[in-house]
């Protein structure tokens, strides 16, 4: 009786699990749909899914193919990107204030982008080839450099350690922004600040080529590392007693997790709320065991990301809210509402 | 360990508790007088040397036509107190937000009061552009009392009410919030760079009117803090110890969102968001007189006081007649020092 009533209680979990991701694919196509229909120059329905099946005019395709699609698309993987990053971050460190942030990388891309624009000027023509490079170097640097600043020979790195680094390191890097920003002139500080805010900027093919093979490779990698998560969940000294190498796996994870958010930070500027709120809301939804809860946060990640971006776009034509701003803005109530309905 | 070998010479035989209250009389009895001194020393220094002789005369003798008097009573004094009140302020609230929600990452800044006044700021300068000084900050205040206001109403609406765990998601959901919709007034209306000189400023435009509103407000909460911290060392050893001692954790937690609202509101109107002090200083407080919250508190606020009058001082003179950034200054003096500490403790917990 017991064992009966336990199958069919997992078998309910499992059909409530796949509704979710369904339903989460679903609203994901749906917003892709409306974004490649929106924005300064408006496409019908009719028209977008003619010029996507190859019967559109020129200026059409112009639009579909070199502006709204890789944008849509990049909006997409940075969101999945960094709502993974995120839920790893919060696993390994088992803090539920983690996010890629906390690891430094907003603070070291946000520095490189910084040095670049005083040594160059924001005028300058390689601008757009050259900051995701130089964001990336400086994200993965920075992050290297607290791993390191928190290793400690014999005991490895201890989440509590590896969060006090962040902060301080963090904290840093603030204060030597905040020294040279005094310095920079107006376009360039407005330059910067529209970075921090986090706007998609990085918008062609190129940038979806050098952004996906990350992905293809960082995301089947910590999905399938998902049991490890799980037990590193129950703290050091079961999952070492479960067999595992807690020290080897932390680095993994966490290397993957830079590699993740960096490679996103660098094409779409400091946006780190993703990270912060997809894993809480994908909890929310489908509890805390990581093979679910990491694709489920993929898609909320990607769904969240480009819903702001496309309402980014309209919504104060011509001008744009950069999309880190609309994820908070959409995001944070969304979370709120959740965090005062909850019942736990 | 120097310190260890310091405590036995002070208490023999093992009584590491005992050690810690030796630390944490020291603090108290040795640092304030000492924080009187560097006060008082740090009004004579700045952009126009003054000895401390003529400071005495203004105070005992006053007389308005010598302008070095009036630097010293109109400018020097008022910033001096103001920064030592900030300090003590930011850092006791940062101490019974780690206590409260026992994270070591909770500051003052996730009540939403930071975001909060940064929001305020921002609608300021887009909108009444010509507000004066006092103006500003009386705004700031408000702004960050709607932010924390907002954290605690959505944090105590969900069932079984306010919790410590609840508050800080709520509080980085609200502070993302205003910081996005702060950032996007600023990006629209051209201001960002306005608001950073206004948020490097710290306590450079602080004033007698200002202080006389803020010192009665902070001296009253940071007494609040002193008797309430018996509740936050019990809070800190986990809720459902605090609820097995048979403590009432809503109002505990909404009394001590109420003292870190004034505390946190005040200091931020007036200097913006230093944040680092209040992360800072309960972490080496808790490193010099143990994890018994009725010591934290003091010790924090004679530290944080302590912290940031050199803060100001050094950011008067690194580089005079210019002002380094307070906020900057704070956090390179202060990122080493957290890192060694870091190191030392990180096995243990908040």
């Amino acid at each position: 009786m017991i064992k009966q009533l336990g199958t069919t209680h997992i078998r309910k979990v499992q059909t409530r699990n796949t509704l979710i991701i369904l339903g989460c694919i679903a609203l994901l196509l749906g917003s892709f749909l409306i974004s490649m229909n929106t924005g300064y120059i408006k496409l019908s329905p009719g028209d977008t899914l003619r010029t996507l099946l190859g019967g559109g005019t020129i200026k059409q395709n112009l639009i579909l193919f070199d502006f709204r699609l890789p944008r849509i698309i990049i909006a997409m993987l940075v969101g999945s990107g960094l709502a993974l990053s995120g839920c790893v971050i919060q696993g390994v460190s088992k803090n539920e204030l983690a996010d890629p942030g906390l690891l430094g990388i907003n603070a070291g891309a946000s520095l490189m982008v910084i040095l670049y624009l005083m040594f160059f000027g924001a005028q300058s023509f390689f601008l757009v080839f050259t900051l995701p490079f130089l964001a990336l170097a400086g994200a993965g640097v920075t992050a290297l450099g607290i791993y390191l600043l928190a290793y400690k020979k014999g005991v490895g790195v201890v989440p509590l350690r590896l969060i006090l680094t962040g902060i301080a390191v963090q904290a840093g890097i603030g204060a030597l922004m905040t020294v040279l920003v005094v310095k920079l002139d107006e376009t360039m500080f407005d330059f910067v600040a529209t970075w921090q805010a986090g706007s998609i900027w990085g918008t062609n093919w190129k940038f979806v080529l050098t952004l996906v093979p990350w992905l293809m490779v960082l995301i089947p990698y910590v999905i399938y590392k998902s049991r490890v998560l799980d037990a590193l969940n129950l703290g050091d000294e079961i999952s070492t007693g479960l067999g595992l190498s807690v020290e080897k796996e932390r680095r993994y994870l966490l290397g993957a997790a830079v590699a993740l958010a960096a490679s996103c930070v660098a094409v779409s500027g400091s946006i780190s709320f993703v990270g912060l709120i997809a894993p809480h809301l994908s909890r929310q939804l489908v509890g805390p065991k990581h093979r679910i809860l990491l694709p489920v946060c993929a898609l909320v990640g990607a769904i969240l990301v480009s819903v702001a971006d496309t309402i980014g776009r309209v919504i104060l034509q011509p001008s744009e809210i950069p999309t880190g701003i609309m994820v908070a803005i959409i995001g944070a109530p969304y979370f709120l509402y959740l965090l005062a309905k909850n019942n736990q | 360990m120097k310190l260890t070998k310091y405590k036995k010479i002070l208490m023999p035989d093992n009584r590491t508790r005992c050690g810690f209250t030796q630390i944490g009389w020291i603090i108290l009895i040795a640092g304030i007088p000492l924080l009187f001194l560097i006060m008082a020393f740090s009004v004579t220094k700045g952009a126009a040397e003054i000895s401390l002789s003529t400071v005495g005369e203004a105070f005992f003798n006053f007389d308005n036509k010598n302008p070095q008097h009036l630097m010293v009573i109109d400018l020097r004094v008022p910033r001096v107190i103001a920064s030592a009140l900030v300090g003590s302020a930011l850092a006791v609230a940062g101490a019974m937000m780690q206590g409260m929600t026992r994270n070591p990452m909770a500051d003052s800044g996730l009540m939403g009061l930071n975001a909060g006044a940064g929001f305020a700021l921002s609608i300021s300068f887009a909108f009444f552009p010509e507000m004066n000084y006092l103006g500003i900050v009386l705004f700031s205040f408000i702004g960050a009392a709607l932010g924390g206001g907002m954290v605690s109403a959505i944090a105590s609406l969900g069932k079984g009410g306010l919790n410590p765990m609840r508050m800080v998601l709520a509080g980085a959901a609200v502070s993302a919030l205003l910081v996005s919709l702060s950032q996007g007034i600023a990006i629209y209306f051209n201001l960002a760079q306005d608001i950073m000189f206004w948020t490097v400023g710290g306590v450079a435009g602080s004033n007698w009117q200002q202080i006389k509103m803020m010192a009665p407000l902070i001296l009253t909460a940071l007494l609040g803090a002193v008797i309430l911290s018996r509740f936050i060392s019990v809070l800190s050893l986990g809720e459902d110890v605090a609820r097995g001692l048979g403590m009432n954790i809503a109002l505990v937690t909404a009394i001590c969102a109420v003292i870190v609202l004034l505390l946190a509101g005040a200091a931020v109107a007036v200097v913006g968001a230093v944040g680092f002090v209040g992360l800072m200083i309960p972490h080496l407080a808790r490193y010099l007189v143990g994890v018994d919250y009725r010591w934290i508190i003091p010790s924090s606020a004679v530290l944080g006081a302590l912290l940031m009058v050199l803060a100001d001082l050094g950011s008067r003179m690194i580089n005079p007649p210019t002002e380094t950034p307070i906020g900057a200054l704070i956090a390179l003096l202060g990122v080493p020092f957290f890192l060694y500490l870091a190191r030392k403790q990180g096995r243990t917990g908040v």
